[in-house]
């Protein structure tokens, strides 16, 4: 097997989506790690790699690839008989988990991600919270969860029946997000909660969490 | 055949768009069902059935309800593989992975500062609301460094993900349509040599051609 590479960092949201694909499908992997406080994803050989300067950027084999819901989606179909089935071979039911991975990606990740920054990166960094834009984004993020609150009261896992991508894309920012006072918007809902436990337990996760600092 | 596959939401939606630029492609028949947002169509409780975030667009085909455009594509490319555009959405695994890759890059890279650009733009004085110059500027800056990047890659190939017009290309075509026909913006486009280049060759489909005709006020 030429071997596959994940170039970035576990503390990196889009690169911890990666490597719980990676972990779920029980693929063997090197970590390259990628120092951004040093600005090495802005240069030339990463470029190569990711010509948006961010991480991840992924080989495997010849193949070249960024975007880490393009990789995890890569890795699924690639590896689809190793380790956990994070795709469904039926169209409609792929269909299906394509719609809540898209609805991850558009609607929960910005006012997610807004929320990540406000109450757990700044703070990392030194800097003020402003806490007139956490109360926005709680009240945006609230809504949003009030539909997946729906969602899950019809259906275990937000693709569909079983655990796959459109959950597992979810887990780097629900992981800072439950360590802030964000917590409390999934822990008042009741199948949220219940969702939300049920894939931060998985051992794939935790091999990610794991390798933090933090 | 009976046009089983319906779609919900007007034509002038950059996400609507996007679906009934994927259906021409792949020569697929559908019925366009107009929901009316003036009225508030798209939060009534029917509506939120077949899209619980109360937004356009919806689909349906024989029965089977799918919401957000990204996904719409990716399903009518698999469903109907064997026709139309049968390259649309990559013939093997590798060529399908680099259309995801511009697919994403399009969704968090070109899509979030241009979707602010459209709406502050095009749509704005049209509702007559105030534009945010700040965010306009903002937003202008953070789409040519974008732009930048696609330069450089649409001198190594054609299209995004490679020689053929893929589905990545064409999810940009309704933003950039906006910006280039009812802004100012349209020169960070043309200006650049190959994104300029592109522009023109995937604004000419005839695809995209019915969109814009279906676009206009009737």
């Amino acid at each position: 097997m030429a071997g596959i590479k994940l170039h970035g960092n576990a503390l990196s949201t889009a690169a911890s989506r990666v490597l719980a694909a990676l972990y779920e499908k029980e693929v063997e992997f090197e970590l390259v790690p990628i120092d951004m406080i040093a600005g090495e994803h802005k240069k030339e050989s990463f470029l190569a790699l990711n010509p948006f300067g961010q991480v991840p950027a992924f080989e495997d084999g010849d193949l070249q690839l960024f975007e880490s819901r393009a990789i995890t989606q890569y890795i699924a179909r690639e590896y689809a008989s190793k380790g956990t089935p994070l795709i469904f071979p039926d169209s409609k039911k792929m269909a299906i988990l394509s719609v809540w991975a898209e609805v991850e990606a558009h609607t929960f990740d910005p006012p997610a991600s807004k929320l990540k920054d406000e109450l757990a990166m700044k703070p990392f960094l030194g800097l003020a919270t402003d806490f007139a834009v956490v109360e926005e984004f709680e009240a945006k993020l609230g809504k949003i969860l009030d539909v997946y609150e729906t969602r899950l009261g019809q259906s275990k896992y937000l693709g569909g029946d079983c655990f796959s991508l459109a959950d597992l894309h979810h887990l780097p920012i629900i992981h800072y997000l439950m360590r802030t006072q964000a917590k409390k918007l999934f822990e008042c809902r009741p199948n949220v909660s219940a969702w939300v436990a049920d894939i931060t337990a998985r051992p794939a996760w935790k091999k990610v969490v794991a390798m933090r600092a933090y | 055949m009976a046009t089983s596959v319906k779609v919900y939401g007007p034509p002038i939606s950059t996400a609507v768009s996007r679906v009934l630029a994927c259906l021409h492609e792949k020569e697929v028949p559908y019925q366009l069902i107009p929901v009316n947002m003036a009225k508030g169509e798209h939060k009534k409780p029917e509506y939120l059935k077949i899209q619980p975030f109360g937004q356009v667009p919806a689909f349906e085909d024989e029965g089977f309800a799918l919401f957000e455009s990204r996904s719409i594509c990716r399903y009518i490319c698999e469903k109907y593989a064997k026709q139309g555009n049968k390259g649309l959405y990559g013939e093997n695994p590798l060529a399908k992975a680099s259309i995801d890759q511009w697919l994403e890059a399009e969704s968090h890279s070109f899509s979030p500062p241009s979707s602010v650009l459209v709406f502050q733009l095009a749509f704005a004085p049209r509702m007559k609301l105030k534009q945010d110059q700040g965010a306009i500027r903002q937003n202008e800056e953070k789409l040519k460094k974008v732009l930048d990047v696609y330069e450089e890659t649409l001198r190594e190939s054609r299209f995004l993900a490679g020689d053929d017009f893929t589905l990545a290309d064409l999810s940009h075509l309704p933003n950039t349509h906006y910006l280039v026909n009812s802004s100012d913006m349209g020169e960070l486009f043309t200006e650049r040599d190959n994104v300029g280049r592109w522009w023109s060759e995937i604004s000419s489909r005839e695809s995209w051609q019915k969109v814009v005709e279906m676009q206009k006020p009737a």
